[in-house]
């Protein structure tokens, strides 16, 4: 039982480690235009 | 990466002289005459692009083609702000943005001028956002480099209603994200718990999960259930009842319950249900917000095309900039070549033609001359003509197709979603089935009240509409993607529900049923005839005369062509042009544009040119007589080009020289028959009928504001589209209606269960999942089967 009280709280730290990811993504613009992002990559620049 | 960038200068060099036709190498189009492209713009796009080094953006336009350019026509300083001390910044709306090549040129092209510190293109909204060095004076150099590439830019301060989207998007996104972290976590302690139930999961470690469960999901319940909550109490406030009131009352009373639970150190708690229950229904609620795809603006895109500037001209001969929407009648205006007019009036001076397709819907220039009457939107084509101001901003005819646009469109806002149609009925139902729930077992079954809550809480859970959330959008945004990929954009989201009932299609003649460009059908069997015409025509940009040196398979232009705007083109004492400029006593009218062409010494030939159907125009109408689908044409074009077409693609209702109003009527007579009417139109005249019909559809080489006036557009040279959009529509029609009949048939199932008082959280979690799945299954079947017909 006592790996409980380290376990559980891992895993919570995880969870909410990419939940914050996720949200910073999103206010950086990373969603804004899924459609652009996808042709984006494909041409380096020259 | 090599050998595609030896492959990049193809297109400036000889190799496109390898057909029958040379190519423009920027637009594409056929070139007349010599040289590698069809027009100056076209040549100064490819030189700009190529002096850049970015000329790999022909080979990554794929089977695209580059738009030809065309001049400014606003005055963007007056839009750009002031940024800090010494920037200046301007957000533009793009027309031509349409693929990641294009990203790629602005945003490479942008970044090397000096001046312009950011240049960010967006895909998704068409949005180029521009911050330089400099003011605001600067910004009409800047936007001419967006122009002179053939893109369309125009102002994006007046829909600056798009942000606030932008804002519920993403705090949906958020939402979305939050409960399904919470989801995720509280299921983990909550399988535990449910597996523990056998007696190996001591009491106290029970209560420690939930309390645990309450940490994670109170919080995110609290932050992801925001989106209901608010429309639930909107809805309350406006004393009706949503689908968002059970929903919130069920998630709210379960978060309750269990607290109590958790406290009584009881062995059931919902703290997963309500927490996955958001994160479901937050799926389905952004599905829907795709399935929308953009929002209609119709008439922020046709009011777009009033913030405009033009040139006025004071009595003392000095000319001036003024923004159109400052216009008032009395005006003289100096009207350029290439140049929209921005008010209605009469031309004064000059002669020229315009061309008032946007206005009226008719495919050839017209002629003007001192005392005829042009309407805002026209574009004056050849000479510099000078137009008294009779009615201005408010009192245009423009101004009268939006007042009808908006009329039609809050007509038509008044459609209630079916979805939302089953919702109404459905949330009365619930509440009532889980207050009865609560009472039998309360008063009759003997239970303590907290035990009779937590059943009636059950309940709610289980009638909360997962399945019945999902069943409607994922049907949509399966729809929608597979009509995408057969070049169909699905602009309204009741689109596909409205073009399901359809059985009545109004079709528009010009760049509908037809490809909107005249082809040389008559007079071509007299070769030096042809050949001496097209010599001339070459000289003139007239879609009449394009046609001819189409026809004649390329001619070199003759030199010293004197054009006389509006009328024809004079060389060497050969005339071609109309049949009054030639001199000609009886024109034949048989609904044919034509050219004559006199020579001395030999008779008149006549050239004559029909706006050719779409390719499969008579297949795609009787595909629709074959769905029962009665077709009808009606156009702005003469009576005899109207009969033609219609003759030509087999159609025998029509009618011809209809103005927009009419248009419109004939739309709203159609609607009090009872007929529900698809309508089918590209120009600026065929919005308000878009916008009053049941459902719309519009090519994708229409005007952008008649674009946003319908429901769907599309792609290609052929109306097959059309047939796919309706065959679509009516089988995402029946998977909605199976939906929610599966949705329905669940709850009948469980209900039972539920106030029965048999539903755990772990059987409500597993029924929740499994409907979800199902629907959801359903609705993939749509974008795996093929079309069951069609072109």
């Amino acid at each position: 039982m006592d790996s409980l009280l380290v376990l559980v709280p891992v895993a919570l730290l995880l969870g909410l480690m990419a939940l914050a990811a996720f949200l910073w993504a999103l206010r950086n613009g990373q969603f804004d235009d899924p459609d652009g992002s996808a042709g984006r990559i494909l041409f380096d620049d020259e | 990466m090599t050998s595609s960038a030896l492959a990049t200068s193809a297109p400036s060099t000889s190799a496109t002289h390898a057909g029958a036709e040379t190519r423009c190498a920027h637009c594409g189009e056929v070139v007349c005459g010599k040289g590698d492209y069809c027009c100056i713009g076209c040549a100064s796009a490819h030189a700009i692009i190529d002096a850049a080094g970015l000329a790999a953006f022909y080979r990554r336009l794929e089977d695209r083609h580059a738009k030809r350019p065309v001049p400014l026509e606003t005055d963007f300083s007056t839009h750009a702000r002031v940024v800090g001390t010494s920037q200046a910044a301007l957000d533009l709306l793009v027309d031509g943005l349409d693929c990641a090549a294009c990203v790629w040129l602005l945003e490479s092209l942008l970044a090397r001028h000096p001046a312009i510190l950011r240049a960010r293109a967006n895909l998704s909204t068409r949005r180029l956002s521009l911050r330089w060095q400099g003011t605001p004076a600067d910004a009409n150099g800047h936007v001419g480099l967006v122009a002179a590439l053939g893109f369309r830019p125009a102002p994006y301060d007046i829909v600056a209603v798009a942000d606030r989207d932008d804002a519920e998007a993403r705090d949906l996104m958020r939402s979305l994200a939050v409960a399904g972290f919470a989801a995720a976590n509280v299921m983990l302690l909550s399988v535990a718990v449910w597996s523990g139930h056998d007696g190996s999961m001591g009491e106290a470690t029970r209560t420690l999960f939930h309390w645990l469960s309450a940490a994670i999901a109170l919080p995110a319940v609290a932050y992801a259930g925001r989106p209901f909550f608010r429309s639930a109490w909107a809805a309350l406030r406006a004393g009706r009842t949503n689908m968002d009131v059970p929903i919130s009352i069920g998630v709210t009373l379960a978060c309750v319950v269990s607290l109590h639970e958790a406290w009584a150190g009881q062995q059931h708690a919902y703290f997963d249900s309500a927490v996955t229950l958001l994160f479901f229904l937050l799926i389905g609620r952004y599905l829907d917000r795709r399935a929308r795809g953009k929002a209609r603006h119709a008439v922020r895109a046709l009011l777009a095309l009033a913030s405009r500037s033009a040139t006025v001209v004071h009595g003392d001969g000095a000319t001036m900039q003024r923004r159109v929407d400052q216009l008032v009648a009395g005006d003289m205006l100096l009207v350029a070549p290439g140049e929209r007019l921005g008010a209605d009036g009469a031309v004064v001076d000059g002669r020229s033609s315009m061309d008032a397709a946007l206005v009226s819907g008719e495919s050839l220039p017209q002629p003007v001359e001192p005392g005829s009457r042009v309407f805002a939107g026209m574009i004056n084509l050849a000479a510099p003509i000078r137009v008294r101001v009779t009615a201005a901003g408010e009192h245009t005819l423009l101004s009268e197709i939006v007042r009808l646009v908006e009329a039609a469109e809050r007509g038509r806002s008044r459609f209630v979603a079916l979805a939302d149609r089953v919702a109404r009925a459905y949330a009365p139902v619930v509440h009532l089935t889980a207050l009865l729930t609560f009472l039998g077992w309360f008063l009759i079954g003997g239970l303590p009240w907290d035990r009779a809550l937590l059943v009636a809480t059950a309940v709610l859970i289980i009638t909360c509409p997962c399945a019945l959330a999902l069943a409607v959008p994922i049907v949509q945004v399966v729809a929608g993607s597979r009509l995408l990929r057969r070049g169909v954009l699905l602009l309204s989201p009741t689109a596909l529900e409205r073009i399901a009932r359809i059985d009545h299609v109004v079709l528009d003649k010009t760049g509908t049923l037809t490809l909107g460009r005249p082809e040389l059908v008559e007079g071509g069997a007299d070769r030096t005839a042809l050949d001496a015409a097209a010599g001339i025509a070459a000289n003139s940009r007239h879609p009449l005369a394009q046609a001819l040196v189409r026809a004649a398979g390329g001619a070199a232009p003759v030199a010293g062509v004197i054009e006389r705007p509006g009328q024809g083109l004079e060389w060497n004492g050969l005339r071609l042009g109309s049949a009054r400029f030639c001199g000609i006593a009886r024109p034949v009218d048989d609904g044919l544009s034509e050219l004559w062409l006199t020579r001395p010494g030999l008779p008149p030939s006549r050239f004559a040119f029909a706006d050719r159907l779409r390719p499969d125009a008579g297949q795609a109408i009787a595909e629709l007589r074959r769905r029962g689908i009665a077709v009808e044409l009606l156009s702005g074009d003469r009576r005899t080009a109207v009969a033609r077409a219609a003759a030509e693609a087999g159609i025998d209702k029509w009618r011809a020289e209809t103005t927009p109003a009419a248009k419109a009527d004939r739309l709203a007579a159609l609607t009090a028959l009872g007929k529900r009417v698809l309508m089918a139109g590209d120009g600026l005249n065929d919005a308000p009928a878009l916008a009053a019909a049941h459902a719309s559809i519009s090519p994708a080489t229409a005007a952008e504001a008649t674009q946003n006036a319908a429901d769907a557009v599309f792609q290609g040279d052929g109306l097959a589209p059309m047939i796919e959009i309706i065959d679509v529509a009516r089988r995402a029609d029946r998977l909605v209606r199976q939906n929610l009949a599966l949705a329905l048939l669940y709850n009948l199932a469980a209900v039972p269960l539920a106030i029965l008082g048999s539903v755990t959280p772990l059987v409500a979690a597993v029924a929740m999942s499994s409907s979800s799945l199902l629907v959801i299954g359903n609705a993939l079947r749509l974008g795996r089967t093929p079309s069951s017909g069609g072109a």
